[in-house]
């Protein structure tokens, strides 16, 4: 009778040398290639956390005597009422859109995100050119009222706030809507039996089964709120982010900024690992896919006030700025001086460089990590993907003194002179240290979309490496890579402190022009290019309205893909 | 002539994990074969060996009399001319079904290549779908487009994996008859994995059964149901139950309720007669027969309506329970006592473990 015989330990410890070799040294490579990465990109802030200890004690002195109360504080009043605005605004206007109809409803779904397409500094002047005292509204105050009133002073820490809160809490309102368009109405319907009013259910019910998205959502205001620059020196505020660079270009002390980056460096790391622990944990809430709720009918003054919501936070957040923006490049759209068109031309190939670069690495780093699935490559592409919690102002800093010791160090070991900073390279570098998580998260996406069984499938049919490549990843992934270029290249577009801090001496582009223009209240022209911003924020809006759609329960649009384990 | 496919003493495993050792099978050209098994056996490992996706540890694999896989040595699974029918079908989802089913076909002219593209698609009963994606298909579509998609290269040998696994019981039961009726007509060797007893014998002509890495069994379906190799195949395949009963020198066996006859029926060469002493017999439900004539009677336990059957649980005299499947008009209450007789044609007893 064969095969019933007693198993035999001796043959089940077959010794085989050769089993595999190949395939292992090639999860080796791959292995390899993600902690390269991985230290490339963590070289900066390490280099950074050195400097914490070798402090020059009179600047430190200087430090903790006059700039860091008032920073800190500064810091925590803003990030208390942008968490604050941000929250009650996110989770109320993506309660009114999830639960209820009203006029313009499915206007407004959509609209709302619209801020995101303004960059804070954008909406900061226009905010100051609207309200501030020689502005159009106080003046025409003034003649209808007298002379004598005042607004509350509109470049302060609470006006600061206010225009965060309003160009970030796109990023609380969509996850909340995702979350209670995900939770269905049978929540609901289960509290509501069980004897509690509309209300109540959202308090008890609704509201904590979306914690995780919210807190998720928060953290990322968080994050904005700590890495934002442009705003806070628009409103001459001054945080971590503008205490760096006014320490580095104001009083030419590089050690100063890295001490204060290093501090927001710090506080960076903790958010991100906080972040991360939320997103593992946001997997156990959500509860397959439930009937999506059609939501109550709204009727005459109740629609007229759910509408007005609505309204009343896209007119200040979106529509007006964008009149205003329209209104004063009007007039100067005529004569495009050769500055600002250069400084359109160097955005956008920076842009495209940047995309080009940091889609590539993502790219490697998916691989890397399919090819080879251990905890090390995780680990690895987990701080490869940091940058995206730590402020470009921490993270300019970091590649600056990181690129001055490798200018140092690598003519005297390679014997060629060189030098990276102060170059392309150096804000190329910083980009792609910034924004890789921005990239690999579609990049990730497509990548776990093509199943093993595909390449099983490919291969089964005669398929080598290079056409599984050709015919069958590169089109699957192409719309991914497409979606993880387009969003960096926004990114890169409107970014500020990084290019402020690191290009090469005179390189302009819009977000530097508009920080020297919004400098001098020159509201006119800067105009002109953060129209231009605008225009390609809009981009990554359109692709996420598209990734929403697409995200919609089609039925059988890709055959469940079950890991090959019997 | 060298069989199509052979198995000689191959181990599988990852690492220091031997998942599946010393396993013999051959299937001759035009044979379907099929390894049954509970999940985590191995099986799927044991096919994805054959294609090429794993390392053998030990052991030799031969494919229409060419060495394709030893140790040291694994021709990758594009060099060796196997189809393959995954469980998730695997169809590339940006392609359309041509672009599907034509994928293997890379080395044709393009004229050439929608010929056969069109033939095979027919074949399956898909003409001139040609231009859907297949996110469009309804499952079982799915499964035919892959099916047709794994022969057009005409390969010299079809694996597939729990093909029937993602499809509706009713339709599966369909389809597993009418791909194996497709690949019978076109002389297909096969080598099917599942863990669907229905869907194996439906289609096999050899059935492996696979548990904790070995091979318990490799036979046609007859001799797997009525002559199990040992007690884990005659436990794992079909309905029935082991009774301790007693072999006696002149080969009759005493059973708690009485004396059996061995049976007329020979054994086959591979199941000697277990020595005399205690064993373990099985009695499938076909194996007792309610007569209402019978001196012997058994107890209602328990009834299963099955439509024409229904399935009793009796309780025979000496506290056995066994199973009995009887036509469904003969309906007793339970609780009570109806006339059985033990089918004496042939008896399937092991030794008994030794306590």
């Amino acid at each position: 009778m064969p095969g019933i015989a007693e198993p035999q330990p001796g043959a089940l410890l077959t010794p085989d040398v050769s089993r595999g070799a190949s395939g292992e040294r090639r999860q080796g490579l791959w292995q390899v290639l993600a902690l390269f990465i991985a230290a490339l990109v963590v070289a900066p802030l390490v280099v950074l956390l050195t400097r914490i200890g070798d402090a020059d004690p009179e600047l430190l002195q200087h430090l903790q005597d006059h700039v860091l109360p008032q920073v800190t504080g500064n810091t925590v009043l803003l990030l208390t009422l942008v968490v604050v605005g941000t929250g009650a605004l996110g989770t109320g206007l993506a309660w009114l859109v999830s639960r209820y109809r009203f006029p313009g409803r499915d206007l407004f779904s959509w609209a709302l995100l619209l801020p995101m397409a303004l960059p804070a500094y954008v909406l900061a002047f226009v905010a100051v050119g609207l309200l501030d005292f020689a502005g159009p509204l106080q003046t025409a105050l003034r003649g209808v009222l007298g002379a004598d009133v005042r607004l509350p002073p509109v470049r302060s820490t609470a006006g600061a706030a206010l225009v965060l809160t309003l160009c970030l809490y796109p990023y609380v309102y969509l996850l909340c809507r995702n979350a209670f368009d995900g939770q269905g109405q049978r929540a609901m319907e289960a509290a509501r039996s069980l004897g509690l009013t509309r209300r109540q259910a959202f308090w008890r019910v609704a509201l904590p089964m979306s914690r995780p998205w919210l807190a998720a959502g928060l953290l990322l205001v968080v994050m904005e709120t700590l890495a934002d620059f442009g705003t806070v020196s628009v409103f001459n505020v001054d945080t971590f982010t503008t205490a760096i660079y006014k320490s580095w270009f104001g009083l030419f002390s590089l050690g100063t900024a890295a001490q204060l980056a290093s501090l927001l460096l710090l506080i960076g790391f903790v958010i991100a690992v906080t972040e991360h622990r939320l997103r593992d944990r946001a997997g156990y809430w959500s509860s397959g896919r439930s009937r999506a709720s059609e939501g109550e009918r709204l009727s005459g003054l109740r629609a007229g006030l759910a509408s007005g919501a609505c309204l009343s936070v896209l007119l200040p957040a979106f529509v007006v700025p964008l009149a205003q923006l329209l209104a004063w490049a009007w007039p100067s759209s005529a004569g495009i001086d050769t500055t600002s068109l250069q400084a359109a031309l160097r955005t956008l190939g920076l842009g495209t460089a940047a995309a080009v670069l940091v889609v590539g690495t993502a790219l490697l780093l998916a691989y890397a990590r399919r090819e080879s699935p251990g905890r090390v490559t995780r680990l690895a592409t987990r701080v490869a993907t940091l940058g995206y919690a730590i402020p470009g102002a921490v993270l300019a800093v970091g590649v600056f003194v990181a690129l001055g010791l490798a200018d140092r160090l690598l003519p005297a070991i390679t014997g060629i002179d060189w030098r990276i900073g102060g170059t392309l390279v150096a804000i190329l570098f910083a980009y792609v240290a910034r924004f890789l998580a921005v990239g690999s998260g579609p990049v990730e996406a497509g990548m776990s979309r093509i199943g093993h069984s595909l390449d099983d499938a490919a291969r089964s049919l005669g398929a080598n490496s290079r056409r599984r490549l050709l015919r069958v990843h590169l089109p699957l992934l192409a719309p991914s890579l497409l979606t993880a270029a387009a969003l960096v290249l926004v990114d890169v577009m409107k970014e500020m402190p990084i290019t402020l801090m690191t290009r090469p001496f005179g390189w302009d582009t819009l977000a530097v022009r508009i920080f020297e223009l919004t400098s001098e209240g020159q509201w006119e022209a800067a105009a002109l290019p953060s129209l231009a911003l605008v225009a390609t924020g809009l981009l990554p809006l359109i692709l996420l309205d598209r990734q929403t759609r697409a995200a919609m329960p089609t039925p059988a649009r890709e055959p469940a893909v079950k890991a090959i384990a019997t | 002539m060298s069989s199509q496919l052979e198995l000689r003493s191959v181990s599988l495993g990852y690492r220091e994990r031997t998942v599946v050792s010393a396993l013999d099978l051959t299937l001759e050209r035009g044979d379907i074969g099929c390894l049954l098994g509970p999940s985590g056996c191995g099986k799927t490992t044991v096919l994805r060996a054959i294609a090429g996706f794993e390392p053998l540890l030990a052991g030799e694999i031969q494919l229409a009399g060419h060495c394709v896989s030893r140790v040291g040595h694994t021709l990758p699974p594009e060099a060796r001319r196997i189809g393959m029918v995954f469980q998730d079908y695997a169809l590339f989802p940006h392609l359309r079904v041509g672009g599907n089913v034509g994928f293997g076909l890379h080395r044709l002219s393009d004229s050439e290549r929608a010929r056969r593209v069109a033939f095979w698609l027919e074949v399956v009963g898909l003409a001139g779908m040609e231009a859907a994606w297949p996110h469009e298909l309804s499952g079982g579509q799915q499964q035919r487009v892959a099916l047709a998609r794994a022969l057009a290269p005409e390969p010299e040998l079809l694996l597939l994996d729990e093909p029937f696994s993602n499809l509706d019981p009713e339709l599966r039961d369909s389809l597993a008859r009418e791909v194996a009726d497709l690949l019978r007509e076109r002389g297909a060797t096969a080598l099917l994995v599942t863990h669907d007893q229905g869907e194996a014998f439906a289609m096999a002509d050899h059935i492996g059964i696979l548990e904790a890495g070995r091979l318990q069994q490799w036979a046609p379906p007859y001799d797997i149901y009525h002559w199990p190799a040992n007690p884990f195949v005659a436990g794992f395949i079909g309905e029935g139950v082991m009774v301790d009963a007693h072999m006696l020198a002149q080969g009759d066996v005493q059973m708690p309720f009485g004396r059996v006859a061995a049976g007329s029926m020979p054994a086959p060469d591979d199941h000697p007669r277990p020595p005399a002493g205690p064993v373990q017999v099985l009695l499938r439900p076909d194996d007792v027969i309610h007569d209402d004539d019978s001196p012997h009677t058994a107890r209602v336990l328990r009834k299963a309506f099955r439509g024409a059957q229904i399935l009793y649980t009796l309780e025979l005299d000496g506290g056995v329970q066994a199973l009995a499947l009887v036509p469904s008009h003969h309906d007793h209450a339970i609780g009570s006592r109806i006339g059985i007789r033990i089918a004496a044609d042939h008896v399937v007893a092991f030794a008994a473990a030794p306590p």
